[in-house]
C-alpha cells in the first residue's frame, strides 16, 4: 500500500526540484553577457530607451531582487511579459503548449502500439523473429528523432507527395488534416519509445514466462493465446505502464526539435527562439512549466505503479 | 544445438586442466564478449570512425573549409563521392572531419561527467547518511529534466560553442554516472573486504578509490557507452537546432541542417551526414549491448 508520507514526501520533493532548477537557469542566465534589450531594440536606439526599458522590466535591479520578484509572481501565477514582444509569457504559453501536448501523446500512443511487437519477441526468445525485432529496435534507437523525421519528409513529402512537410492544424477542428499533418512528426517523435518500450516489453514478457505460474496455466491445459494474452501480457504490462510515463515527459523535450523539422508551433519552437533572442521571461516560463508537468507526471506514474503492483512497498 | 553445448560441458570443457582456462576479470569477458557477432560488428566500425577521427588531416582529403559556391550541393562524382555540400565543399571529407567532432564532443563530455559522477556516486554510497540525501537530492533535482532542455538551457547561457556543448552534456549526464556509482557501492560497501580493509586501517579514501572503485566498474563501462550514444545524438540535435557546434566547423548535425535546404532538389544530400550519425550511433549501442551482456551475470545469452 501507499503510505501517506511517502506522498507527503515525493509532494514536497517537487517545488525543491523545482527551486533549485529555477535558481539555477535565472542566475546562470543573468550573469551571463548578452543584454535582451539591446537585442530586442532596433539599431541606432537611444541609451534612455534603453535604460528606461531596463527599468520597466527591472532588469537594472540586482539579481536577487530579480529572482524573488519572479518567483513571488510566478506563485502567484504571472510568468512576466516577453521582452521581444511585449506578449504575456502565460498567453505565449497557453498558446503553444496545447500543440505539444498533442503531439507528444500522439507519439506516445504510436510507441505504445508499437512496441507490442516485443511480445513475438519474448515468445520467439532467441530465435530468427526475436533477432530481427531486437535488431529493429537497435536501429529505431540508434536513429536521431530529427533525421527519422527528414528522411520521412523525403518519402512521404518529396517523392510520394501524399503528406504535408510543415505545419499543425487542430485534430479537434479538422481531424483529417489535422491528423496528415500529425503523423510525420509523431512516428519521428516516438520512434525512439517505440524502439525502447520494445525491449522493455520483452524483457518483461520474459520475466513472466518463466514464472510458476505461466507454467500452472500451460499445464491446465489453456490454450497457448490464452497463456499469452491473459496470463502473460496482463502482467508483463505492469511496468511498463511507468516507462511510458516517463517516456511522455521526455517526448517533452523530444519535441523541441523535433517541432523545429516539421515548422509546428508548439512551446520547443517558442523555447528556441526565445533563446536565440535571449528573452528571459520566456526561456524561463517554458522551463517552469515544462519542469512543473514533467515532475508530475513522475510524481503520477510513481503513484501508479504502486496501486497497480501492490508489491511494490514505499 | 550451441544451447546444448553451453548447459553440458562437453569433452574439452572437462579436460580443462590442460587447456588456460582464463580466470581473471577480463579473460572471462573477453572470452563471453568474443561470442556476441554484432558486438563486434559495433567495435570494429567504431574503431574505424576513431582511425577516421584521428588520420583526418593525414588522408589527403580535399578541403572542408574551402568554398566553391558554383559547385553547390552537386549530385555524387568521381571527384565528390557523396557530392558537395550547400557552400561547395566535398561532403565526404566533411563527414570524415565531422567524426572528429562527433567523438571528441562524445567522449570528452562523458569523460567530464564520469570525473563528476563516480566521486559523487562513491561519496554517497560510501558515507551514506545526509550527506547522501543531499546529493543525490541534487543531483535527482538535474535527473528530473529532460536532457535537451537542460542543454539548451545552458546553451542559452553560455552562447552556443563545441565547448559550451561539452559543459552542457557533461552537468547533463553527471547524474547517471553518480546513480550507477552510488548503488554499487552502497551493495559494495556491505561486503567483507570492505570491512577488513576496515580492520587494518586503510583510510576512507583509500577504501573508496582503491578498494570499492574497480569493483563497480562493469556498470561503469555500461553506463559510459549508453550515455557515449546519447552524447553525440544530443550534440547533433543541438546543432541541429544551430546551438551547439558553430560553422564552419563540421559537425554532422549542422550539416544535417545545411542539408535540409535541399530536400526538393537534392534529397540524397541530406542522407548522409544523418546515416553518418546512425553508423556510429548504432556502433555504439551494439558495442554497449555486447558489453552489457558479457559484463552483466544475470543477463546471459541463451542460457
Amino acid at each position: 500500500m501507499i503510505k501517506a508520507r511517502y506522498v507527503i514526501n515525493r509532494l514536497l520533493q517537487i517545488p525543491i526540484s523545482l527551486l533549485i532548477i529555477s535558481i539555477l537557469v535565472f542566475f546562470l542566465i543573468h550573469l551571463t553577457p548578452g543584454d535582451p534589450v539591446e537585442l530586442a531594440l532596433p539599431p541606432g536606439a537611444s541609451r534612455e530607451l534603453a535604460n528606461q526599458i531596463r527599468q520597466q522590466l527591472g532588469l537594472d535591479r540586482p539579481f536577487h531582487e530579480q529572482y524573488t520578484n519572479w518567483l513571488f509572481n510566478a506563485m502567484k501565477g504571472d510568468l512576466g511579459k516577453s521582452i521581444q514582444t511585449g506578449e504575456k509569457v502565460n498567453d505565449m504559453l497557453i498558446d503553444r503548449l496545447p500543440v505539444t501536448v498533442t503531439l507528444a501523446t500522439t507519439a506516445t500512443v504510436i510507441s505504445v502500439v508499437v512496441s507490442l511487437v516485443g511480445v513475438f519477441a519474448a515468445i520467439r526468445f532467441h530465435r530468427k523473429t526475436d533477432y530481427v525485432i531486437m535488431l529493429f529496435s537497435t536501429i529505431g534507437i540508434s536513429v536521431p528523432n530529427f533525421f527519422a523525421g527528414i528522411l520521412l519528409i523525403i518519402f512521404f513529402g518529396v517523392f510520394l507527395r501524399i503528406l504535408p512537410i510543415s505545419g499543425f492544424v487542430n485534430p479537434l477542428k479538422d481531424p483529417i488534416e489535422g491528423m496528415r499533418h500529425l503523423v510525420m512528426p509523431a512516428i519521428s517523435l516516438g520512434l525512439l519509445y517505440a524502439a525502447l518500450h520494445t525491449r522493455m516489453v520483452r524483457s518483461s514478457m520474459l520475466d513472466i514466462l518463466n514464472q510458476d505460474f505461466i507454467r500452472t496455466a500451460r499445464a491446465k491445459g489453456l490454450r497457448e493465446y490464452q497463456v499469452i494474452l491473459r496470463h502473460g501480457l496482463r502482467n508483463a504490462l505492469l511496468p511498463i505502464v511507468t516507462v511510458v510515463g516517463m517516456s511522455y515527459a521526455y517526448m517533452l523535450g523530444g519535441s523541441i526539435i523535433i517541432e523545429q523539422v516539421f515548422a509546428i508551433p508548439g512551446i520547443g519552437r517558442l523555447l528556441i527562439i526565445a533563446v536565440t533572442s535571449r528573452d528571459f521571461p520566456v526561456i524561463q516560463g517554458v522551463l517552469l512549466i515544462v519542469g512543473i508537468t514533467f515532475l508530475m507526471i513522475n510524481f503520477l506514474t510513481d503513484l501508479l505503479y504502486g496501486i497497480i503492483d501492490p508489491r511494490i512497498k514505499y | 544445438m550451441g544451447r546444448v553445448k553451453l548447459l553440458m560441458p562437453g569433452p574439452k570443457e572437462f579436460s580443462g586442466e590442460k587447456r588456460a582456462i582464463p580466470h581473471t576479470q577480463w579473460a572471462l569477458f573477453w572470452r563471453k564478449f568474443r561470442k556476441i557477432a554484432l558486438a563486434k560488428v559495433g567495435a570494429i566500425t567504431l574503431l574505424m570512425l576513431g582511425l577516421c577521427a584521428v588520420l583526418a588531416p593525414y588522408l589527403g582529403l580535399p578541403s572542408i573549409t574551402e568554398m566553391d559556391l558554383s559547385q553547390s550541393a552537386t549530385p555524387p562524382t568521381w571527384l565528390h563521392p557523396l557530392g558537395t555540400d550547400s557552400y561547395g565543399r566535398d561532403l565526404l571529407a566533411r563527414l570524415i572531419y565531422g567524426a572528429r567532432v562527433s567523438l571528441s564532443v562524445g567522449l570528452s563530455s562523458v569523460g567530464l561527467s564520469m570525473l563528476a559522477g563516480i566521486p559523487l556516486g562513491l561519496l554517497a554510497g560510501y558515507f551514506r547518511g545526509k550527506l547522501d540525501s543531499i546529493l543525490m537530492r541534487l543531483m535527482d533535482a538535474i535527473f528530473s529534466f529532460p536532457p535537451i532542455l537542460l542543454a539548451i538551457a545552458l546553451v542559452a547561457i553560455l552562447g552556443p560553442s563545441a565547448g559550451t556543448v561539452v559543459i552542457a552534456l557533461s552537468v547533463v549526464y553527471t547524474p547517471r554516472f553518480a546513480r550507477v556509482v552510488r548503488s554499487s557501492t552502497l551493495a559494495e560497501s556491505e561486503l567483507e573486504y570492505v570491512l577488513s580493509a576496515r580492520a587494518i586501517g586503510a583510510s576512507h579514501w583509500r577504501i573508496m578509490f582503491i578498494q570499492v572503485l574497480p569493483n563497480v566498474v562493469g556498470p561503469i563501462t555500461v553506463q559510459a557507452t549508453v550515455t557515449f550514444a546519447y552524447a553525440i545524438i544530443t550534440e547533433a540535435s543541438l546543432s541541429f537546432l544551430g546551438l551547439g557546434v558553430q560553422p564552419p566547423s563540421p559537425s554532422w548535425g549542422l550539416m544535417l541542417n545545411e542539408a535540409r535546404m535541399y530536400i526538393e532538389d537534392a534529397p540524397y544530400y541530406p542522407i548522409f551526414p544523418g546515416l553518418a550519425i546512425v553508423i556510429a550511433v548504432l556502433a555504439i549501442n551494439l558495442f554497449g549491448d555486447g558489453l552489457r551482456d558479457a559484463l552483466d551475470p544475470r543477463q546471459q545469452r541463451g542460457e
